[in-house]
This record gives C-alpha cells, structure tokens and sequence, in this order.
C-alpha cells in the first residue's frame, strides 16, 4: 500500500508539476489543475502499466483521480482482481 | 426578455453602425480596445461596479472594480512603456487564469502593442515556436512555468524581457527577467492611451493547420465592433448580469468572449481558474448567481457523464441564458440541459480567424438540437460546392462553409505568412475549413473538418506538428496522426508509428511517446492512442496515405486506394 502511494506521487510530480511545485497525498490533482482531464489518460496508461491492471473508463473520473490517495484507491480495487 | 428581438427584423437592413453609434465610434476615431474595456466604462459612471471577481486554486479569491482594472491596466501599460515597448511590439502572456491575465491584456491594448495570448499548458517546444514566428519582445509569466522560457530564451533573441508577475525573493533571477507585483506597484490612475485607430492590429492568436506551423491570425482594434454586437446580441448580456466564460484565454473565445465583449458592455464577469470537477462548476454558479454561462461541448458531456444528482445538490436558478462554442453541440447534450436547467444551451459556430460568433441560435429563436443556427445579421454565409466554390441551393446538400469577408473581426493576415491567408479566400468567399449543410428554414448542420486537423475538446491540432515532434523521439522511424473517435472530447490525437531498428513496442514506450508530446508540445496534443505498426500505409511516391488510419478508426469507407503501395 504504502508503495504504491510513493511511486503514484512520485510519478505525478515527475511528470505533471512544474518546478517548485510539491503535493501531499491528499492534494487535490485535478481540481488544482496540475493534472488536466487530457493528461489524466497518460496517468491511467501508467497506472495500468506499472500494476498491471485494467481500470474500466467508467471508473476513471476527475473525481477518483483528484489526489494520490483517491488513485490508490481505485488501483487497490483491480490489483488483485 | 432578450436585446435581439425577432431574427428577421434584424437581419433586414443591418449594418454595423448599430454598434458603432452605441460605442460612440465614427470612421477615423481612435479606437483601442484597452480603453474601450476599462476607461469608456467608468467614464459611463460605472467605475464602481465589479468588473471581475476571481477564484483560483485553494479558494483565493479576489474582486476588481472596473476603476481596479482601468488602473491596473495602466500600471502595466506603464511598466511596459518604460522598458522600451512601443506600438505594434508583441507581448506574449503566458500566464494561468490568474487576473494579471486579464488586466495585461488591457495594459498591452493601451500602448498600442499587440497582445499574443498563449495557453498555459503548452510545451516548451510550441511556445517556442510562435514566439520565434511573431519576433515576440516581451513574455509576462509565472514562476511556475518560467523553466519552460528558461529552455528556449537562448533560441529567441527577439525575446528581451521576460516578466514574472509572481517573482518570490528567494529565488534568482536571470538575464531578462524582470519581477512584478501588481499589488506591490503604484497606482497609475492616468496613463497616456496610444492613439489606436480601426486597422491598427489588436490581438495575435495562434491557430493549427493540416501543413506547416501554427498561424497567427492577426486581428485589428476595429474588431470590438463585432465582438461587442455578438455579446449582447447573442450571449444577451445585460445590464446586472454576471457572467461566465469557461474558456481560457489562450484561445479565441477566452479574449473575445472573455475579455473583450463583457467588459466592453461593463458587464460583471467571474473566473474559475481550477481543475475541471462538475462539483466545483455547479457550486461556482451557485455561489456567485452566474446569469449566463458559456462554455463548450467537451465540458457540458463531462458534466452530463457526471450525473444529474450532483446538479440537484444545488440552486441553479440563477442561469438565464446558455452557449456553447468549440465543436458541434450533439442533440443530446441540449435535451439534457432542457432537462437539468429548463432552458437549451444556444450553439455558436466561428473561428479564431472570424474573431467573432458567425451562426448561432439567437435567443428567443426556435432551437434546433444539433444545429449550428442560423448566420449573424450582416454575415452572408453560405454552404459551396467543393468542386466549383459555388453556393449549394439543394436544402441538406453538403458542402465548405463559406463566408463573404468583410465583417469588423474578419482577421487581417496570418502573421509573415501572406500566402497561407490568400488560400484561404477563393471566388470572393472565406474558406471556413468546416463542413456543413443547410436545411429548408436556413439553419446549418455542422458535419466535420474539410481538412485532417483535429478539433479535440474545442482546440484545434495539427497532425503535422505532431508527427514532427515525433520524429525527435530517439525510437520513432515514423508516424501519420489522426483523429480517433470520443465520447467526451469528440475527437483525440491517436499516433500510428512504425519504430526505428532496434526498438520494440510495449506498454512503457507507449507511455514515454505519450509524455514526451504532452511535455514537448501541450497535453491537448499528446496521443491518446498510440498503434505499433511495422511500416505505415503509403501511395506509391511515398506520401503516407493517412486518410486510409482515419476511415479505419472511424469504421468509414477506405474508398479508392489503387495509389497504395504495395510490396
């Protein structure tokens, strides 16, 4: 779990942040804007790359995208499916 | 009740003087936008009433009277003055919603130079770009995206002050870059308007093509004539409205319909400058009593995605007019708003090039779902055939939209790039680029791009710059971008490409190619899709046959390919 929760921030301030900027796990993603609803699918393809899972587009919304901890979520719901 | 009135008692006898003799204006006056937004208002004796109330990330919020942005606009009209900016200079923004955005706009209007608004999101590699095409003097941005400028300053020797509004002490400056702080700086209640008359250029956007760089449209001071006609004739904005466009002004509609036509008209305009979440839109309305709302397709199916419950979690009864603008508004997306807020969102159909709204639904005309509506009083529109560019007179025939050029935000050239413009004019008409029908009773049906540009979420995608961004990934040998069907954004980038010796496909490299485009060129530009193939469809003298990807991701007809080659 706890994993997860660092490769996830991790990953989203290697690639979506810029210079300066730093979240917590509970920082909102996409309401803050640091991760747009087009840059959302490059996050879900890493999601399921990297724990090789398969999010139904459904369940990938702004909503359960809008913080590090949200994500873990979602992902612990596929994870061991 | 709405200021249009019947469509047929507008469209007889029309002229554009209607809102010449309304903003004062006769042929040969100065007329700068700047001052038509900020100064003209409070000499009308509403310098006191809010011009813009903002909101922005973690709730800041702030409030700026119409006097607030006539000064500031002044302060920086000013501070670009004194660092050597003269008239018909470009000053790119660079900036998120935040309200220096806005009140720049008017400060680089009022000296006479040209304002070069420039989405936020974008890369480094297309803000470098057009700002090398429009030899661009001035930058202002933020701290969080001056790495971005930092990478490409060195490319750009036009580029000689870069202004950072937001400059914390603690870190350093470099060459060029200046610090600013609004609210740190002296009033400047008087500053000198340069003297800008009709032609005198405004406003340089950047729009994609099927070929080549992005363009600049350059559009003139005279275009406030349209911009402020087509608000309050087609948003009905009035008197205490308070108003929301959703649009960013890095794009067209943000400055047109953002910027320009509500403060001309002293109208109270809000700005949300957040993530996209239906929770936070529904309760922005609710919270500030938003009377008129317009914004896009692509965010009105998110919000439809989002459910119904989540509007009735509040008072939405504020909302007295709807529009849309960016791509065809689907029939679905209308019923729905019937239902949600008992009243339709109005289609309107224009261009960065038009500048202004050219067919729309006019409030109080009967809405058709899933048309575009009817051609603004005073803009001829019409449907040509693709063979002769002559106008259609069958009802339901399919041709290029096409308008008569002469209206007041009629762009004046794309930028050094004279050529490009006069293609886009043929047997007297404007070139639209869109597809569409007519019916019986005169409303237009949009149907698609006449070209292989992608309209995803209401921007506009090259799929030439694209592939030649994709070319500088060390593993692309080659690719051909299409377009790819969506539920939400209507169209997205997918990337077919065939990989250099050496490298394999697989999920991560899909992913590397899809950062290294969102990074390089702008999140709206990155593939959604990305297809490994060995070598991609050609014709014979080795043009890639890229309409042989688009007919098979949208299951249509692959039609003649007796040019294909084979081996």
């Amino acid at each position: 779990m706890e994993d997860i929760k660092v490769l996830v921030r991790d990953y989203v301030i290697r690639e979506y942040l810029e210079e300066g900027e730093d979240i917590t796990y509970d920082s909102p993603l996409i309401s803050s804007g640091y991760v747009d609803s087009f840059s959302m699918v490059s996050l879900l393809v890493f999601l399921e790359n990297k724990f090789k899972i398969k999010i139904p587009p459904e369940k990938a919304t702004p909503e359960a995208f809008d913080s590090v901890n949200k994500i873990v979520n979602l992902v612990n719901q596929y994870i061991n499916k | 009740m709405s200021d249009f009135g019947l469509y047929a008692d507008r469209i007889r006898d029309f002229d554009w003087s209607v809102a010449e003799k309304e903003l004062e204006y006769r042929d040969g006056n100065v007329i700068n936008i700047g001052w038509y937004c900020s100064d003209r208002i409070c000499l009308k004796g509403k310098a006191d009433k809010t011009a813009l109330i903002y909101e922005g990330f973690g709730g800041v919020k702030k409030r700026y009277t119409f006097n607030d942005i006539r000064v500031a606009g002044n302060i920086i009209g000013n501070l670009l003055r004194n660092l050597g900016i003269k008239n018909e200079d470009r000053v790119c923004l660079f900036m998120d919603r935040i309200p220096e955005l806005y009140l720049s706009f008017l400060g680089v209007l009022k000296i006479g130079a040209i304002v070069q608004p420039l989405f936020s999101a974008f890369g480094e590699e297309s803000l470098f770009v057009r700002l090398e095409n429009a030899g661009t003097r001035a930058i202002i941005t933020q701290s969080k995206h001056l790495s971005k400028v930092r990478k490409i300053r060195d490319r750009l020797p036009h580029l000689e002050f870069i202004i950072v509004v937001d400059h914390v002490s603690t870190k350093k400056l470099e060459g060029r870059e200046i610090a600013f702080s609004l609210s740190e700086s002296a009033p400047v209640e008087e500053l000198e308007i340069y003297p800008t008359t009709a032609e005198s250029p405004s406003v340089l956007h950047y729009t994609s093509g099927t070929t080549g760089q992005p363009k600049g449209v350059k559009h003139v001071h005279y275009s406030l004539i349209s911009q402020y006609l087509t608000t309050k004739w087609v948003l009905d904005l009035q008197g205490e409205d308070i108003y929301w466009c959703t649009a960013d002004p890095g794009w067209v509609t943000g400055t047109s319909y953002g910027i320009i036509g509500p403060w001309s008209l002293g109208i109270t305009q809000c700005v949300l400058d957040q993530g996209f979440s239906a929770q936070a839109w529904y309760r922005f309305i609710d919270d500030y009593k938003i009377t008129v709302w317009y914004s896009a397709p692509t965010a009105i199916r998110s919000l439809m995605r989002a459910g119904d419950d989540v509007v009735r979690q509040f008072d939405l009864a504020s909302l007295r007019h709807l529009a849309s603008v960016g791509e065809p508004l689907n029939a679905e997306a209308v019923l729905w708003s019937i239902k949600m807020f008992g009243k339709p969102f109005h289609d309107t159909f224009w261009q960065t090039e038009t500048g202004c709204i050219m067919i729309t639904n006019f409030p109080g005309m009967k809405v058709k779902p899933g048309s575009m509506g009817k051609p603004f009083p005073g803009i001829t529109g019409a449907v040509l055939d693709p063979g002769n560019y002559e106008p259609v007179s069958e009802p339901g025939t399919i041709g290029l939209i096409a308008f008569r050029p002469g209206w007041p935000s009629m762009m004046r050239n794309y930028w050094n790039n004279e050529d490009k413009y006069r293609e886009k004019f043929v047997n007297g008409w404007y070139l639209s680029g869109d597809r569409s029908s007519i019916d019986n009773e005169g409303y237009y049906w949009f149907v698609g791009r006449n070209d292989d540009v992608i309209n995803t979420g209401g921007h506009l995608v090259s799929p030439f710059e694209v592939e030649s961004a994709l070319l500088e990934h060390p593993a692309v040998g080659e690719s051909a971008v299409v377009s790819k069907p969506d539920e939400i954004n209507m169209e997205v980038v997918k990337a077919f490409i065939a990989l250099k010796p050496g490298f394999n496909p697989s999920p991560d490299l899909e992913l590397e190619i899809m950062n290294f485009i969102r990074k390089k060129l702008s999140p709206l530009a990155m593939p959604q899709a990305v297809e490994f193939i060995d070598k991609l469809p050609k014709t014979r003298s080795g043009k890639i046959m890229r309409r042989l990807l688009h007919a098979q991701e949208w299951g249509e007809e692959i039609g003649d390919i007796s040019t294909l080659e084979n081996d």
